[in-house]
Order: C-alpha cells, then sequence, then structure tokens
C-alpha cells in the first residue's frame, strides 16, 4: 500500500523580516503619498500581509492649529462612547470619516474618523493644569490613554497636529489603496511592512505607533517590553496595543518631551552602549553616559531594533547598539532618506548626493530647517 | 551576451530568466536596470559571468559556485553566503554579513562594508575564501571566523572620518587569518585575537590577493603596498571550550 505524504512545509522560501521607509524634506516641501508607497512597495516580501502603515506629516494645513485625533471603532458603541467622550472634553472643530476605498484586499476592516479637536476649559482640565502642574500635552497624553484603555473597541491610531497615521492589516500598497494616501501631501512621510513573530497581527498592532506627533515605525523586536512598560506605567502611559513598538512611542513622549533630554540623549539611553565601552570613553562623556544608563537602565530597549522615529521637528532613524536590523540613509538637496533597503530609497531617489549605513545605537537625525513650519 | 531589463521585474521572474540564460549556455549575462532584486546568482554553478547595473537586493551569490558576478553600483546585506567558488565584485559599499559561512571564491568590495563581514567563514584543503573591503568596516568583522582570509583596506570610503574598524573584532574568532592595512585598533580588538607581523609567506600570499584585487578595479598596486600591513589571528582553536567549565585540553 503507498501512503500518500503530505508535504509539511510550504517550500519556498518566504522571505520575512519587516521593512521600513520613511524620508523627510527639511525645506518643506511637500510630497505626494505616491512616492512612500512607490518606496515601501518595493520591500513587499519583507512583509506577510498582516500589517502596513503611514504615518504623514503637514497633510492638515488647514487644522494645523488643532489635535488631529484618527480613531479607529471596532463596533458602533464604541464609536458612540468615544464621541460622547470627545464632547465632554474638547471642542471639535471638524469631524468626518476617514475617506477610504473599497478594496478587495481589505476583507472587514474596522471604522475610521477623525476629529480636528482643542480642549475644552472644563473643570477637570483647569484643576490638571493649575494644580495638577499638567500642560496641554500631558491633558491629551492622558485622554489618549483614557480612550484607549477605557472604551472597549475604540482606538486612537493618532493625535498630533498637522499629522496622521494610516495603518492596518494588509501588505503596506493595499492599506494606502485602502486610506486613499495618493490623495495626501506631507513633509515627512514614514512606512512599515509588518510581519508580525510574537504578537498578533491586528489593526491596532500594525505600525506606526504614535502619540501626540510622535511615531513610529520599527524592525525587530523590544525583548525588554516587560521592563519597558512597567516603568512607563509609573508615568501614567498605558500600554494597550499588544506589542511591543507601542513603548517606544512613549518612552520617547516622556525622555523628550517630558524629561527635556535632546533627541540624540534620548537616542542614547534607548541604545546605550555597553560598559565596557563608557568606560573608555574621555572622562566628561564617561560620567554622562553614565548617568544616563544608571538613570535610565528601565528605558534601554534590549533585542534587535531599527525604528524610524518622526515627529513635526524631524525624523530620527536609530538602530540597536549592535546593528541586529538593517538601516540605510542617503541624503538628496534638502531631503533625507532611511530605510531597510538601498533599494527602496532608489526607487524614490535613484541618485542621492551620499548614501551611507549608520553605525549601531547612532542616531541619525534630520531636523526640519527653522521657520519653515 | 544575454541582456536582460529588470526595471520593475519581480525577483522570481528575473531569477528565472538568468537561470534559462545560463541553462542555454550563455557566457555573459548583463542585468539592466535592478534595483532591489534579492537571490540574484544563487547556486549559479557555471562560469558565467553577470554584470549587474543597479543595486541588487539582498543574499546576492549565496551558494554560488564558480560564476562571476560584478556589481557596477552598491550592493546589500548578505552577500556570498555559503558561497563555493566564483567571484563577486562591488564597485561601491556593501552592507552586512557578508561571505557568511563562505567556503571559496572571492569578494571583491571597493568600499565600506557593514557589520558583521566575513562572520564564520571557513576554509577547507584548497578551498580557502578571500573577502577584500576597500574601505572601512562596522562592527564584529571577521566574528566566529574559523578559516579563509578576511583583508581590510581603508583606503576608499564615502565616510572617511569614521574609524577604520569597528568594536568587538575577531569575536569568536578560531582559524583564518585577518590583514589589516595600516594596523588595527586594538582597544576594540575581541579578546579572542592577537595582532603579529607578517612573514615573508605572509607578504607573498597577500601580494597575490592584492594584485587580484587591484586588477578588478583598475588600482594601482603600489598606492596599496605603501602602507605596511598587520596580521590578526586567533589566540585559540577553541576560545569557548572553557566557558561553561573547565575542559582538559
Amino acid at each position: 500500500m503507498t501512503r500518500e505524504l503530505k508535504p509539511t512545509h510550504y517550500f519556498q522560501k518566504d522571505i520575512s523580516n519587516c521593512g521600513l521607509t520613511g524620508f523627510i524634506s527639511t525645506a518643506g516641501n511637500l510630497v505626494e503619498g505616491n512616492v512612500i508607497i512607490k518606496s515601501i512597495a518595493l520591500m513587499h516580501d519583507r512583509g506577510n500581509g498582516l500589517g502596513g502603515g503611514f504615518a504623514a506629516y503637514g497633510i492638515y494645513p488647514e487644522f494645523k492649529e488643532f489635535y488631529a485625533f484618527h480613531l479607529m471603532y471596532e463596533s458602533g458603541m464604541a464609536q458612540q462612547l468615544t464621541e460622547e467622550y470627545l464632547e465632554q472634553h474638547f471642542y471639535i472643530e471638524h469631524h468626518e470619516e476617514i475617506p477610504t476605498r473599497r478594496t478587495p484586499a481589505i476583507a472587514n476592516p474596522p471604522a475610521f474618523k477623525r476629529y480636528f479637536v482643542k480642549l475644552l476649559q472644563t473643570a477637570e482640565y483647569n484643576e490638571a493644569i493649575e494644580f495638577q502642574n499638567m500642560t496641554d500635552e500631558d491633558v491629551i497624553v492622558r485622554h489618549v490613554m483614557g480612550i484607549n484603555n477605557g472604551i472597549e473597541g475604540a482606538f486612537v491610531v493618532s493625535s498630533g497636529k498637522n499629522m496622521g497615521a494610516f495603518k492596518g492589516v494588509g501588505y503596506p500598497e493595499e492599506i494606502a489603496d485602502f486610506f486613499r494616501l495618493e490623495e495626501y501631501k506631507g513633509y515627512i512621510w514614514t512606512a512599515h511592512n509588518r510581519f508580525p513573530t510574537n504578537t498578533p497581527g491586528w489593526w491596532g498592532g500594525a505600525h506606526p505607533f504614535t502619540l501626540l506627533d510622535w511615531s513610529i515605525v520599527h524592525n525587530g523586536e523590544i525583548s525588554s517590553y516587560g521592563i519597558n512598560k512597567r516603568y512607563l506605567e509609573m508615568y501614567g502611559y498605558l500600554c494597550t496595543m499588544l506589542t511591543d513598538t507601542e513603548v517606544v512611542a512613549y518612552t520617547l513622549d516622556l525622555l523628550i518631551r517630558k524629561h527635556g533630554l535632546t533627541p540624540e540623549l534620548a537616542s542614547l539611553a534607548m541604545a546605550s552602549p555597553f560598559w565596557d565601552i563608557i568606560d573608555a570613553l574621555p572622562e566628561d562623556e564617561r560620567q554622562l553616559l553614565t548617568a544616563i544608563r544608571q538613570c535610565y537602565g528601565s528605558a534601554l530597549l534590549n533585542g534587535p531594533f531599527a525604528i524610524l522615529f518622526a515627529s513635526n521637528e524631524g525624523l530620527i532613524g536609530l538602530n540597536d547598539r549592535v546593528k541586529l536590523r538593517p538601516l540605510v540613509c542617503a541624503t538628496k538637496d534638502d531631503f533625507v532618506y532611511m530605510a531597510s533597503e538601498e533599494a527602496a530609497i532608489r526607487e524614490i531617489c535613484p541618485k542621492p548626493d551620499k548614501v551611507w549605513a549608520p553605525r549601531g545605537g547612532e542616531p541619525v537625525i534630520a531636523k526640519m530647517q527653522p521657520g519653515v513650519i | 551576451m544575454t541582456k536582460i531589463d529588470a526595471q520593475g521585474l519581480y525577483y522570481r521572474d528575473l531569477n528565472q530568466k538568468i537561470r534559462e540564460a545560463v541553462a542555454a549556455g550563455t557566457t555573459e549575462i548583463v542585468l539592466d536596470n535592478v534595483n532591489g532584486q534579492y537571490f540574484i546568482g544563487d547556486g549559479i554553478n557555471r562560469p558565467v559571468t553577470i554584470a549587474i547595473n543597479g543595486v541588487p537586493g539582498n543574499d546576492l551569490a549565496a551558494f554560488m559556485n564558480g560564476a562571476t558576478i560584478v556589481v557596477n553600483d552598491n550592493a546589500q546585506d548578505n552577500i556570498g553566503n555559503t558561497m563555493n567558488a566564483g567571484k563577486v565584485i562591488v564597485h561601491g559599499h556593501a552592507g552586512d554579513v557578508l561571505g557568511y559561512g563562505m567556503r571559496g571564491g572571492r569578494v571583491h568590495i571597493r568600499k565600506d562594508v557593514g557589520y558583521r563581514v566575513g562572520i564564520h567563514m571557513k576554509s577547507y584543503e584548497s578551498n580557502k575564501p578571500v573577502l577584500i573591503a576597500g574601505g572601512k568596516a562596522g562592527d564584529f568583522f571577521g566574528e566566529y571566523m574559523a578559516g579563509g582570509v578576511l583583508i581590510l583596506l581603508d583606503m576608499f570610503s564615502d565616510e572617511p572620518e569614521k574609524p577604520k574598524h569597528g568594536f568587538r573584532f575577531g569575536t569568536g574568532m578560531h582559524g583564518g587569518t585577518i590583514f589589516v592595512r595600516g594596523g588595527v585598533d586594538e582597544t576594540k580588538l575581541s579578546r579572542e585575537v592577537g595582532v603579529f607581523e607578517l612573514t615573508d609567506e605572509d607578504r607573498l600570499e597577500l601580494e597575490g590577493y592584492l594584485k587580484e584585487y587591484c586588477n578588478d578595479f583598475g588600482i594601482d598596486y603600489t598606492e596599496v603596498a605603501k602602507e605596511e600591513f598587520v596580521k590578526v589571528l586567533p589566540r585559540s582553536r577553541r576560545p569557548y571550550g572553557n566557558l561553561y567549565c573547565p575542559m582538559p585540553r
């Protein structure tokens, strides 16, 4: 008797890594969504269709004084409760559905709405400002945490001014098609192609992760997630997205916005050099890095990563300290490009002025030129 | 000669065309408009020459056995994984993890290289792989190296302000030889390696490798030979033999 053996594997190699790409026009030139789509689509095979997303800056100039809340709803009830919450705490200048396109690639999307808001001077707000030493940004963070943690099925996808995140389950080019990203123009764009390894491939788990106008796309694994999460909880940040990358967004907010570290120092806290390397540095550098590591041990990101983080101030690329994930950078005129593969840059910038691979733990910082936004 | 326009071509379709051309007996293939296609030249076991115009994707020349690849631009990560024979020439820079487990042939990079270059290169009898980087290198140069030859020149770099090589140089190295032009930064060497002067035999061997390299790029060998080289060798063939408990030698 012959027995039919079923194959146990799909034997063709499945390339899988996560891919990221991003660029900034430091002169504030607006670039159409097509460009970033072309770049991330080149690295299609780095993902597996379980997550794609984009962050775009400069896309809402007509509402740039307002916090742009992108909301994702898994149910009508979630929307109703969230809108009641928003009306209670915010003046809503304008709200609408985020335009989407029906596409066969995206089967069961949740609902997406955006709200352009300012904080209302409620009793709770006055209490926070006058007696709890909070700023407007702190109050926004509290509301974002409140919605994500308190309302079942509602998630704040982004909450910064003049920026937005667009993400979901699918390949990035499919997500771009769904959200009609070719209709937007921005001066900073980042994109992510996800291959989820440790955590579920769901709409909220796609990158970027955001808070205020911070956005993060990440390739790798934050092995120190538990330590980072508990550390952030002490400062009121609640992790609700079931994915390691979330802690990076909140850590940046804590270190840069709250504690006033420069992006350079925050990068050194998150991707700190090893002790033997610190000890060999000149004395004042040694003291500085020793202090950073001692103070921010719980903000150290352990594990392999390449991340791009953006805000209205600029775009920063950072690798883990032993460079276990790829990152390539390039410049051309007022543009700075950062991506997992040089080809993703060359696809949209065939002849860069300079192309280089940054060292592990060495941040590449591209700031908006002063006065352009 | 076979010319293939790779513009917008999916990597599988491109590699299919290359294989068909090789099977049909072509000895020279020119790929135009390559950008990011993975696996070019993988497993090719005939002495064909593949010229690449553009930036090839990751895993170039893996398991390659006798072909020659000339990249007229930069290249990405993982070149020459477990390569057996043949040659890869890259006229620009290249990325991380070059020559992983490489066991024969040549990889010649004109400019800078990334992290973990020459990781676990090995040699057996007459199979002796040689990887030469003309620029600077990242951390973990020659990591777990078991055999073969790694050469670092620090002559042609896009980032002249950067150090010649990174930290953890030769971590876990237990075989093979690294030659570095103009000396190494000993504070960045791993504990497993030591620095030595070249013997007359070494000089002769090195000259052979470098002349071939210079010939590929049209470089004047006398320029390369102007500076003295040092040799980095492992202190032990079993660097971690006593890591968990002391073992009899």
